[in-house]
């Protein structure tokens, strides 16, 4: 996740309360993916931004996993193109492997 | 299913994959409160 989005989160937590925020990804890749969702749990993995070493442990998901709270119009609209061409399984099970590592 | 009633929402969205405005969209009507949208671009 790049540094100016580590920036903000803190700053919404911060501003918010952490149990007020929770965190909806739009990766292409399972990696990338998972990636985001470690540095909104555990920390930045990659210990470059300003989230290194800080555990906010927010709730945080793919918004594939989402499709049953959106309304089947906006899906078909927003995301059903992007749904048939990415590794969805893969991304869901990138993302649910750190939310869960964390208790969600 | 979650509740996304009252939340703040921090929305990383995705060039290549699904962008912010799309996650928006998809959120509207849930209760839930945008904290902030953004779409990253990792080429």
């Amino acid at each position: 996740m790049d540094l100016e989005n580590q920036t903000r989160i803190k700053e919404l937590v911060e501003k918010v309360g952490r149990e007020n925020v929770v965190v909806i990804l739009g990766g292409a890749e399972a990696e990338a993916s998972g990636l985001a969702a470690e540095t909104v749990t555990t920390g930045d993995p990659t210990f470059a931004g300003p989230l290194t070493g800080v555990q906010l442990e927010l709730p945080v998901y793919h918004i594939l996993e989402l499709k049953d709270i959106v309304p089947e119009d906006v899906w078909e609209d927003q995301i059903s193109m992007m749904e048939m061409v990415l590794d969805v399984d893969d991304i869901i099970k990138e993302v649910t492997t750190y939310r869960t590592q964390n208790g969600g | 299913m979650i509740d996304l009633k009252g939340k703040h929402i921090a929305i990383i969205g995705d060039r290549d994959g699904i962008p912010g405005p799309a996650i928006e969209a998809c959120i509207e009507n849930t209760g839930a409160i945008l904290g902030f949208s953004t779409t990253e671009c990792f080429v």
